[in-house]
């Protein structure tokens, strides 16, 4: 019996430069597997948008630009669902002190709704503290809604 | 394809027509320059027309609502045009949609001023 190609296991994994052209780079990247794996055109943009949110807070908030530093970027999916890891080599910071941007005080401010976009648009999301330094994010699209 | 701006006077409305990507960089830093053009000029009544917007992240929106609260501290009105689905999905989960006044149809935006 033939394979579907839907269901072949796919990863790819990039150590990317800190730079804004990186987030396009990782963008298409996922979005390219995310099509491999049979996501519709709803489910693509919200992936699209969470890998973008994903690498800014890599590039510009973790890293800080530095050209030293890279982000390292996978993604790969089976047959159940598309997995992003995302991680950066900055100082890290205190997720409690992520402010609720639906907050009445907060929804006038020009910054931090990048988190909540991704919460929104994956099915589920992890933050974590790598042990050498930086932050990993994890984001899962299933293939199937459960 | 980055952000293209352009502007049009409608009566003392200033409209300006917004296509492509507003994300960080390029597109939302354009979008800032030319708000802030037009504040300094004393423009008071400003129509974002975003039909042709394809793509917007959380940059953009903040752009947006920083357009919106300069323009609004400067004694003036910023209002927003033809909200394709993406953008109004948007603008709806991040509880914005309400902040904004949104119109669907040009020459009511323009009345509405």
């Amino acid at each position: 019996m033939r394979e579907n190609k839907h269901d072949v296991p796919e990863t790819v994994e990039r150590y990317l430069d800190s730079t804004l052209d990186s987030v396009d780079s990782a963008e298409e990247l996922a979005l390219g597997v995310a099509q491999r794996a049979g996501f519709d055109e709803d489910d693509l943009m919200k992936i699209g948008m969470a890998v973008r949110e994903s690498m800014v807070n890599a590039v510009v908030h973790g890293n800080r630009y530095n050209s030293h530093k890279k982000v390292r970027f996978s993604v790969g999916h089976n047959s159940e669902r598309l997995t992003l890891r995302i991680a950066d080599e900055g100082e890290g910071f205190d997720f409690a002190t992520i402010p609720d941007p639906l907050a009445p005080e907060n929804l006038l401010r020009t910054s931090g709704r990048g988190i909540f976009l991704i919460r929104s648009f994956m099915d589920e999301f992890e933050m974590r503290h790598l042990d050498l330094g930086g932050t990993e994010l994890t984001l899962v699209k299933y293939l199937v809604s459960k | 394809m980055s952000v293209k701006l352009s502007t049009r006077q409608v009566g003392d409305v200033t409209v300006v027509d917004v296509a492509g990507r507003i994300t960080l960089g390029e597109g939302s830093s354009a979008l800032r320059d030319a708000l802030r053009d037009m504040v300094s000029k004393s423009q008071k009544k400003i129509l974002l027309n975003l039909g042709e917007v394809s793509y917007i992240d959380s940059s953009g929106i903040g752009e947006l609502v920083s357009g919106f609260t300069t323009v609004a501290n400067s004694g003036g009105q910023l209002k927003l045009l033809n909200l394709n689905k993406r953008v109004k999905d948007l603008l709806q989960i991040t509880k914005l949609y309400t902040v904004f006044d949104v119109h669907e149809d040009e020459a009511g935006a323009i009345r509405s001023f």
